[in-house]
């Protein structure tokens, strides 16, 4: 049975102290997630957070290392598990919660929801419903910034579910054939909500999908957030400076259910396996590291806990607190006049 | 301090969950994220994880009760605590239903939640009037069905809806209207044919189909479609108001005779146009079909007669209307005229002075116009232009004479008045100035 | 004025559009090398080059999807889909991404892209390349459908499509390509939402859109001959749906007929049929009548087709049906 293999990934340096405050900086980014996260969770079962809430604890580092290399005026498409990816891209802990719990103060409105966050001023173009279709989304920003001859550069996010899906392959061809900047970051975190990546999809490696289309691609640790930041930084430099289209394959472990009304493993994967993985958290693997290389400590680590515990806690209660959107807002922005 | 642990709401439409198998046992150590019991929800078997660290004082129910979402389950805290809350103890047995009912509130609006319509606004306005709209509806089609048994008449009558309304601007029982419609609906031109048919008609009673009820000032009727085509048409040809014009030559030296007479009688003084005005709303008050205002969708037929005259003033012109002209006499017409064109000169008239005629009269007899055109005054369906009263020599009893004369000229709208219909009624026009004794025949 | 084609009034749009707007692309399958497959874009490459005018694989999702993407960005896509038929392949992306977007973002992120091309019947073409879809995407709030019937409207509401914030679907008549009429040189702009009097008439209102129009025309000047006036109103956008218009003609009338060359079930006529009984029922003297196609996939034999589609022939016996003709003859 196989585990999330470190695979292909570059060798580890030594890290660079002269960056210790951005290598820091992800730690926080990543533990906000968690217990942003854990928050979300509590509140769903409370009642407070409706319909579907698919939560990201386990694959922070995906999120974190690889926003990390992009500039601020790039485009960012997720799918609706982007919790993590709206709060690695600097949409405040207040906004996105109050967008779950379906205020006013939401990023968008409250009529969104946790599947989409949304914040144009940004570049972030949405957390998606649908499995792969916003992966022709992404295409069309790169088209765009071809087409303005821009530098910018789009980045989409999907679950390795998504890569047996029309939408996929057709868009992939056309970033290729038309040579645009964009980058394909697939989270293979294993399972399609209860299906294994062996039981959908006819090769493991989800990258040599990539050959398919003349197509630069990687396979990347998404536990480790330093080799994830590393190989976005070469897409990003491929898209940006090549003018080329990049497949990265990010492997990564869910350690919740696929939504919070699924059992944590149920039947498609043994609970032996998810605390198997659970060995490799993406924010022990990263503060251990910090502590190791001596950018941090332990007190300094839980003061930080408890600092993001303390912004998650006010996030929460501004949600609780926040109003709905007013009865009005049920006819507007559908049309632009509307 | 000790936590409570509650039911939580494991899937988006859980209300309750089956407490399958309680994983950790009273006086076991607890840490955050371990599994304390598994619950089967609507969908699932989930795990109910612990919220808190400590040891696990209290197992409120039994595995295998089903347990609503937000009640207390078990109780979390330090060895040897007291289990208790706010609430009082959850060991107090009787207690957690009422409480359970107080603290739904989330799982209850979380399972309301998938029903979003309770908040749309219904965007259908109400029904149009309960009344026909029931009928209509509760009728049963009996070509499919057995016509209903009993309950012949008062019962069901089928109806065009636009029939229904036109019948009840009628006062007309619509029951008693035979339906030309499919299987005998009684439609729009059934109510129109149905109108009170001739019954005794006056004296002097032209051959036309306008009759307006008494005690009414005036009646609506619907276009019927050679109505609607013949307007459209001539609207199309013409302009927005399709104009033709009637031209006659009234003899008028029995008229002068008359007025003679008066002012001889020492009465006060009556101008030739007060007698035209007068003799106008009698002609008028004999053919309705004249005395009408188009309303593009209808046709207003009034019972009333009011006469406005044009009258021109430095700005322009202006037609103050005599109100009930056919009921006055010639002296108070004369009275009224003089006053309504001297505070009109001076432009003193009140709106509703100049508003509201049913038919106009303008004379440019005095400006030694022999004959002219005049310019309908919408929503009249006609006017009449006056010339002037000249000496000619015409054919008069076998012999040329020199008589005064006069021409009139009607314009008449023909989206209501035909040809023929303009034509006989300039004919009692004329012949109520010819011999002025028909005006009160 | 020039008598144009509704394929060349459809090019002048274009055309002008892509001059006055920089951000304004042409993209699908073979707009570009080919000149379109049905000639809409001839001479488009040659003028703007093939970054305005991009040929695409035959990949309806992906393009579609890519036009949407662009026009989150802030470009003003013109996407062609060679027939409507094969939209089906894109249409999760007109549905879930172009008509969502404004709203599930709260109204940060617009999609101001147009998809269009022809729909409709066509000509023994049998049932996958033969039908009428604009029910579909009528159904969804978010979306606009625009569908115009004559050379003069094609260029004018297409112009307006361009320039309109919100995505449109863009259906033109398969058979109307090579029809001839008037058309306004340069500027011509027709709004949004309006529905246009192509004949008036006080006996019965005839609604239709697109091809419909034409028969309906054809069955109004035979109505005439027998002394009925019919009114036609063509529809031009199917949504917003103009009811104004339709409502003060049926209160004139006070029947109405309904033509469209899509199915039945749920269709077009359903909604005017719905709107009229709501806001005019007391002004109606007789029951609404619809004329759709027949409830069938197209089928390919030309008597069979015949049978199946919509003529001036079943507009005018629905008119004998409204005015309960057939009892007084």
């Amino acid at each position: 049975m196989a585990t999330t293999a470190p695979a292909r990934s570059r060798p580890r340096g030594g890290l660079d102290p002269a960056r210790a405050d951005v290598y820091r900086d992800w730690l926080r980014q990543m533990l906000l997630i968690r217990r942003f996260e854990e928050k979300a969770g509590e509140a769903y079962s409370l009642g407070k957070i409706g319909g579907f809430c698919h939560l990201y604890i386990g694959q922070e580092a995906v999120a974190v290392g690889s926003l990390a290399a992009l500039g601020p005026d790039d485009y960012i498409t997720c799918s609706y598990r982007e919790h993590g990816h709206a709060l690695a891209r600097g949409i405040t802990a207040q906004t996105v919660m109050a967008e779950l719990f379906g205020k006013a103060a939401g990023s968008s409105k409250g009529k969104g929801g946790s599947m989409h966050l949304f914040d144009a001023s940004l570049g972030f173009l949405g957390g998606h419903g649908i499995v792969g279709g916003h992966i022709p989304l992404a295409t069309g920003m790169a088209f765009a910034a071809k087409y303005r001859g821009t530098e910018q550069v789009a980045v989409c996010y999907f679950g390795e579910a998504a890569v047996n899906n029309g939408a996929f392959h057709e868009a992939l061809n056309m970033a290729a054939l038309w040579k645009l900047p964009v980058i394909y970051l697939c989270e293979n975190n294993r399972y399609g909500m209860g299906t294994a990546l062996e039981r959908a999809s006819a090769i493991y490696d989800i990258s040599e999908r990539a050959s398919s289309y003349d197509m630069a691609n990687e396979v990347v640790d998404g536990q480790d957030v330093l080799i994830m930041y590393a190989a976005m930084e070469r897409a990003v430099q491929r898209a940006r400076g090549d003018k080329v289209p990049t497949l990265l394959e990010v492997r990564t472990y869910r350690f919740m259910g696929h939504s919070m009304s699924d059992p944590i493993h149920g039947h498609y994967r043994t609970k032996e396996e998810v605390e198997d993985q659970r060995k490799r958290d993406p924010i022990s693997v990263w503060s251990q590291r910090l502590i190791a290389e001596g950018l941090t400590d332990e007190a300094a680590v839980k003061a930080l806990d408890k600092a993001i515990i303390g912004e998650v806690n006010d996030a929460y209660q501004f949600a609780d607190e926040a109003g709905d959107p007013e009865i009005e807002e049920l006819f507007k922005d559908v049309y632009a006049d509307s | 301090m000790s936590t409570k642990v509650v039911m939580e709401a494991l899937s988006p439409t859980m209300e309750e969950g089956r407490l399958v198998e309680w994983k950790k046992q009273e006086g076991e150590a607890v840490a955050v994220g371990d599994v304390l019991a598994e619950v089967e929800t609507d969908k699932a078997v989930m795990e109910l994880v612990a919220r808190a660290g400590g040891t696990l004082l209290k197992q409120v129910v039994q595995a295998g009760t089903t347990v609503p979402v937000s009640e207390l389950v078990a109780v979390i805290g330090e060895p040897g605590e007291k289990v208790e809350g706010p609430a009082g103890p959850p060991a107090d047995r009787e207690a957690p239903g009422k409480k359970a009912a107080a603290r739904t509130q989330p799982a209850e609006s979380q399972a309301t939640q998938p029903t979003p319509d309770r908040n749309r606004p219904t965007s259908m306005p109400p029904a149009s009037p309960a009344g026909p709209a029931a009928d209509t509806n509760g009728q049963p089609a009996p070509a499919s069905r057995p016509p209903p048994p009993a309950a012949p008449s008062g019962g069901r009558v089928k109806a065009s809806p636009l029939a229904r309304r036109m019948a009840a601007e009628r006062g007309i029982d619509i029951a008693t209207l035979p339906g030309s419609g499919p299987e005998g609906r009684v439609v729009a031109r059934d109510v129109e044919e149905s109108r009170p048919t001739a019954a005794k008609a006056g004296p002097a009673a032209p051959a036309t189909a306008v009759r307006v009820p008494a005690g009414q000032p005036y009646q609506d009727v619907p276009l019927s479609q050679i109505r609607k085509t013949i307007a459209r048409r001539l609207a199309q040809s013409i302009g927005p108001i399709p104009t033709f014009y009637l031209t006659t030559e009234v003899d008028m030296e029995r008229a002068r005779e008359a007025r003679e007479g008066l002012l001889a009688a020492g009465g006060e003084k009556v101008s030739f146009n007060d007698i035209i005005l007068k003799a106008v709303a009698l002609a008028l008050r004999r053919h309705p079909e004249c005395n009408a205002w188009w309303q593009d969708d209808h046709i207003r037929y009034w019972n009333e007669v009011h006469v406005s005259m044009a009258v021109a003033i430095d700005e322009g012109l202006i037609t103050p209307v005599i109100r009930h002209t056919d009921l006055k006499s010639l002296r108070e017409i004369s009275a009224e005229s003089r006053d309504l064109a001297g505070r009109a000169r001076e432009r003193k008239l009140a709106p509703e002075e100049y508003t509201g005629g049913t038919f106009s009269v303008s004379n440019l007899g005095m400006l030694d116009i022999d004959e002219f055109t005049a310019v309908i005054n919408p929503p009249e369906a006609g006017i009449l232009a006056v010339g002037r009263m000249a000496e000619r020599p015409v054919a008069h009893e076998g012999a040329v004479a020199i008589r005064r004369r006069m021409r009139l000229t009607m314009s008449c709208d023909h989206r209501v008045i035909d040809g023929a219909t303009g034509a006989r009624f300039l004919q009692t026009l004329k012949g109520m100035l010819e011999n002025p004794l028909a005006m009160v025949y | 004025m020039a008598i144009v084609t509704y394929r060349d009034a459809l090019n002048q749009a274009l055309r002008e559009e892509m001059q006055r707007d920089a951000d304004v692309f042409l993209m699908g399958e073979e707009v570009g090398v080919y000149q379109g497959a049905y000639k809409v874009s001839r001479g488009l490459l040659d003028e703007f080059g093939p970054m305005r005018v991009v040929d695409t694989p035959i990949t309806e999702l992906g393009f579609a999807g890519v036009g949407v993407g662009a026009a989150m960005a802030g470009l003003r896509p013109v996407i062609e889909f060679m027939t409507w038929n094969f939209a089906l392949l894109a249409i999760d992306q007109l549905v879930n991404s172009a008509a969502k977007m404004r709203y599930m973002s709260g109204g940060q992120v617009g999609v101001p892209a147009v998809f269009r091309g022809p729909g409709g019947s066509a000509l023994q073409l049998a049932s996958q390349h033969s039908q009428a879809f604009e029910s579909y995407y009528a159904h969804i709030p978010g979306l606009k459908v625009v569908m115009p019937a004559t050379p003069a409207d094609a260029k004018g509401l297409l112009k307006s499509a361009i320039r309109d914030d919100d995505p449109i679907v863009f259906i033109e008549g398969e058979m109307l390509y090579n029809t001839k009429g008037e058309v306004p040189e340069g500027e011509h702009v027709v709004p949004l939402g309006l529905a246009d009097v192509k004949r008036s008439g006080g006996d019965v209102t005839i609604v239709c859109h697109s091809k419909t129009v034409s028969l309906a025309l054809k069955a109004a000047d035979e109505l005439a001959g027998e002394g009925i006036e019919a009114e036609v109103v063509d529809l031009r956008t199917v949504r917003p749906l103009d009811s104004e218009t339709i409502l003060s003609s049926v209160a004139r009338t006070h029947r109405c007929v309904v033509a469209e060359e899509g199915w039945p079930f749920a269709g077009i006529g359903a909604q005017v049929v719905d709107t009229v009984q709501r806001e005019v029922f007391d002004e109606l003297d007789a029951p609404v009548f619809r004329v759709t196609g027949a409830d069938v996939p197209m089928p390919y034999n030309k008597h069979l087709e015949r049978a199946a589609k919509v003529d001036a022939g079943k507009i005018v016996a629905a008119v004998n049906q409204v005015l309960y003709r057939e009892r007084d003859e």
